[in-house]
């Protein structure tokens, strides 16, 4: 199979951009030690699963675009999971006088 | 789109390399600062993607919702809670990084893999294009009324519990005798909940 240059983005460049962005989200997300850079972490993940609903909407669902209409209730969803997450995390900063995830632990056994 | 191709390649290819580089920096830098501002591009990116992908309105809200409020906010929270501490290391970190990065791969190539043998119905019908947002709004107002309604529930309940929960508990005056309290004499004297050495 010869290799060439298309002249049109396919859906799989998204996809593959969309699956970078969330394993970088998940990496990030399992070994920040600092709490800011977890909720940054959950916006990437959610941002690549924006990306793929876009592409979607854009290449298989043309006419009823409801990719589209999903994406933007997972913005809205994402804007209220930053602000409660944050409160959260000056709450526990408060409390703890540290952001430091390791020693979240009090719940651990 | 009106755009040609050539051009509509090379500003996706422009833009997914900000966005590669942009996430591994958030999740990479030392800094958390930078991690911030950086975050701030890769929103910026996505939104670029939304308009090579027809979809004005959506990119428009991004900008305003992820620029504007989302990073905002975490640079509010990264000044509010801004403390030099020296991490205290822990045993088996790189052992642990290795792990997760090799679970992480394997996701990656687990979503290729979909991505790239799954036999999408392409090409599909034709892009609304510009009439992208008179359609959102249609299905907004008709078929996703319900969700649009309990959205808005959403924001609200959380707005309350954001206010409820990083709110200061702090009284202007006081109580019994109705004098104006020492607002320094307050904060000095807050005591952490839980203690450092309380039992685990």
């Amino acid at each position: 199979m010869e290799f060439t240059i298309p002249t049109t983005i396919p859906l799989q460049a998204y996809l593959a951009l969309a699956a970078v962005l969330f394993c970088t989200g998940v990496w990030g997300l399992i070994n920040s030690r600092n709490a800011v850079r977890v909720l940054m972490s959950i916006e990437l993940m959610l941002n690549a699963v924006n990306i793929n609903l876009m592409a979607f909407s854009n290449y298989l669902d043309g006419q009823l675009i409801r990719g589209q209409v999903f994406a933007i209730f997972v913005i809205t969803v994402a804007a209220a999971e930053a602000a409660v997450g944050l409160a959260i995390l000056l709450s526990l900063y408060r409390n703890r006088e540290t952001v430091d995830m390791e020693r979240f632990n009090l719940l651990r056994w | 789109m009106t755009i040609s191709s050539i051009t509509q390649l090379i500003c996706f290819v422009a833009l997914s390399a900000t966005l590669v580089l942009g996430a591994l920096g958030v999740v990479l830098l030392p800094n958390i600062v930078y991690s911030a501002f950086l975050l701030g591009g890769v929103f910026l990116s996505v939104a670029g993607l939304y308009l090579l992908l027809n979809a004005s309105f959506v990119a428009a809200a991004q900008v305003l919702v992820y620029v504007g409020a989302v990073n905002v906010l975490i640079l509010f929270a990264i000044m509010l809670v801004n403390k030099k501490e020296n991490l205290a290391a822990i045993p088996g970190l790189g052992l642990r990084r290795l792990l997760s990065g090799a679970v992480c791969g394997g996701l990656f190539l687990l979503l290729i893999r979909v991505a790239f043998t799954t036999p999408w119905p392409l090409p599909g019908p034709e892009p609304v294009g510009e009439e992208a947002t008179i359609r959102i709004g249609e299905h907004l107002f008709s078929d996703y009324l319900l969700p649009f309604e309990l959205a808005s529930v959403l924001l609200l309940m959380s707005m309350i519990g954001a206010i409820v929960l990083a709110r200061r508990d702090v009284l202007s005056s006081d109580v019994i005798t109705g004098e104006a309290v020492d607002q320094g004499l307050i904060e000095k004297e807050r005591t952490p909940l839980l203690l450092e050495n309380s039992p685990r």
